[in-house]
């Protein structure tokens, strides 16, 4: 009964995070992509050690169910991409935007952003990421990408941004 | 004699007591529950003293007149309906005119200017007993501060007939916002506390991201979270200067939820270092760091009660966010929340009694009270609540409390609103654009 729920969860958790992709909302100008690189940062997504690569091929985010900072089985694939990007390319610096839906209080949404985003950064650190290259921050519920009210918007703002640079992380 | 007991234990409604038309002895409006029916007070424009002085004596007295009816305990009686017009601010009073349109209470007022000095006297009348309700008082103050010295008259009415402390001549923080949702431009921004528009000034640019200012104590300073530094960290900023600095926290990689100690000499925050969140302390003077929770799970939220002695905080240890309550030292804290959905952004009442939070359940988000042992919740805006209401402050005398709510979507917003602790009176503060995370500051001096 028991490990029946558990399955049922992460069976939830896998089909929110897949009809929920970014690519969705960017398509109908529903959303604003964070990480977009402003020009000459992004380079062409066909270049596998660009940013651009990194956000679209590999993916820059990952969703989180409601109130929760563990990562679905859906989310580890991608950071294990993160992970290995991160690894190849050794310049680049990763922060971590940890964000909640509006579905909270603003204090709350601050420290739940935290956990998701150090969720993360655990994750990539126990991948081989050296710590010293990953920073984390909260924007909470100050920072939607999609901005309807109901569950299809929460749950892409539910979510873990990894932004990356070169050189001081920003 | 039953509803008299009633009366003696809520004590949390304003009301009139009495009959309105024949009392005897002096006017007085007493605290209970129940009905309101708005105490009648006329208020003819007070007499301009010098030359010129026409326009600020119309003003003056406007804006006393809607402090007052602002509360819903009181209404104004038209100037069209005066029998009178009280010409002369030294005059005897023609009770019977007054008497006559059924007003209870007469507020008269002469204004003079001379150079930049305004000087505002008034007198307060309890109609149906033909006597002056304590003595006639004057304010002196500039003429750019003619609104503060409208408010003085009308906390001192307000004062005199209700027995409650006054609350018109404060101020109230709050953050302004601007632009489009999911990119929101929020600066710091300061008003009267009857949020005329006028009298709001930008304390911030608008630049960098800053949530939830803070009052101190005196109102001399601000407590907020700003993202100027790249991480969510506190800032206090100087209230006459506009000059903000960063607070030494302890270390951690973010800072934020930040209040003053009843002092003002230190501040209670949470920090969060390796995803965990919890509430320290730090000595302004000394710079001393104390940590006051070590869990696990997330604590957020700290407001101290009056006497300092304690502070409630939120918590998700038991696995929903909920209220609690511990020593101002830190240690066992008790579960003082239990009702159904989630609690959190608890604020202690400054009589003590009460503590004001954001409630969320079954989708609803509603403001509310409970006595500081959790019993006796009541919720005040609105038994259905709203999609979005958050974030509640403390008028300086403990009868209203104001917060925001949010209409949702892609267009929708913030506002701010005031409800008296009754649940009555809920009305929206104009602000002239979105505004959230409202922080009431004390009574001027």
């Amino acid at each position: 009964m028991r490990s029946l729920t558990k399955a049922a969860l992460i069976l939830l958790a896998l089909s929110t995070a897949a009809c929920t992709r970014p690519d969705r909302f960017a398509d109908n100008g529903n959303s604003v992509d964070l990480n977009s690189a402003g020009a000459g940062f992004g380079g062409s997504a066909s270049d596998p050690t660009s940013p651009a690569y990194f956000s679209q091929t590999v993916g820059d985010r990952v969703f989180f169910l409601v109130d929760q900072s563990t990562l679905t089985a859906e989310a580890m694939q991608v950071l294990d991409g993160q992970a290995s990007w991160l690894l190849t390319n050794s310049d680049y610096l990763a922060l971590i935007e940890g964000h909640a839906d509006e579905q909270g209080t603003r204090e709350y949404n601050l420290a739940l952003g935290a956990r998701r985003s150090n969720a993360v950064r655990e994750y990539l650190v126990s991948k081989g990421v050296p710590d010293a290259r990953i920073r984390t921050i909260s924007y909470g519920k100050e920072r939607p990408t999609a901005v309807c009210a109901d569950e299809s918007c929460y749950s892409v703002n539910r979510r873990a941004v990894t932004v990356i640079s070169i050189g001081s992380i920003g | 004699m039953h509803m008299f007991k009633k009366f003696m234990a809520l004590v949390l409604a304003l009301v009139l007591a009495g009959p309105v038309a024949a009392q005897n002895g002096p006017l007085r409006l007493t605290i209970t529950n129940g009905v309101i029916e708005p105490l009648p007070f006329a208020i003819p424009q007070f007499q301009a003293e010098t030359a010129g002085s026409e326009a600020l004596a119309a003003d003056i007295s406007r804006v006393v007149a809607e402090d007052l009816t602002g509360t819903g305990l009181f209404r104004q009686i038209p100037p069209s309906a005066f029998i009178s017009q009280h010409a002369s601010f030294s005059q005897p009073v023609a009770y019977a005119d007054w008497r006559a349109i059924n007003a209870q209470a007469l507020v008269t007022g002469a204004v003079s200017v001379q150079g930049q000095q305004v000087f505002v006297k008034f007198r307060l009348y309890d109609v149906f007993s033909g006597n002056e309700m304590g003595e006639g008082l004057q304010f002196a103050g500039t003429t750019q501060g003619w609104r503060r010295m409208s408010h003085k008259v009308a906390d001192e009415v307000y004062a005199r007939i209700t027995g409650e402390e006054r609350y018109f001549d404060s101020r109230v923080i709050y953050v302004a916002e601007s632009g489009p949702k999911d990119n929101r431009s929020k600066a710091i921004a300061i008003m009267d506390s009857d949020g005329a528009p006028s009298s709001i000034q930008y304390l911030t640019s608008g630049n960098s991201l800053v949530l939830a200012p803070r009052f101190s104590p005196t109102g001399d300073r601000v407590l907020y979270t700003s993202y100027e530094s790249g991480s969510p960290r506190i800032n206090v900023l100087d209230v006459a200067s506009a000059v903000a600095q960063p607070v030494s926290t302890a270390p951690g990689e973010m800072s934020f939820s930040p209040r003053f100690s009843r002092d003002g000499t230190a501040v209670i925050y949470s920090l969060s270092s390796g995803g965990n969140t919890d509430i320290w302390r730090t000595d302004l003077l000394t710079g001393q760091h104390t940590r006051l929770t070590n869990a696990p799970s997330i604590e957020t939220a700290p407001s101290y009660s009056p006497d300092g002695s304690q502070i409630v905080f939120e918590s998700d240890r038991s696995g929903s966010p909920q209220l609690y309550v511990m020593t101002a030292n830190g240690g066992e804290a008790r579960r003082i929340s239990f009702g159904e959905g989630r609690y959190g952004t608890p604020v202690w009442s400054p009589r003590g009694d009460l503590i004001a939070f954001t409630k969320q359940n079954a989708g609803r988000f509603h403001i509310g009270v409970m006595r500081t042992d959790g019993s006796e919740e009541r919720l005040l805006s609105s038994a259905s609540g709203s999609a979005l209401d958050e974030g509640p402050t403390w008028s300086p005398n403990g009868r209203v409390v104001m917060f925001f709510r949010e209409t949702l979507g892609a267009n929708g917003g913030p506002s701010l609103y005031s409800v008296d602790v009754s649940g009555r009176n809920l009305r929206q503060i104009a602000t002239g654009g979105f505004a959230s995370d409202p922080s009431w500051g004390p009574l001027q001096r």
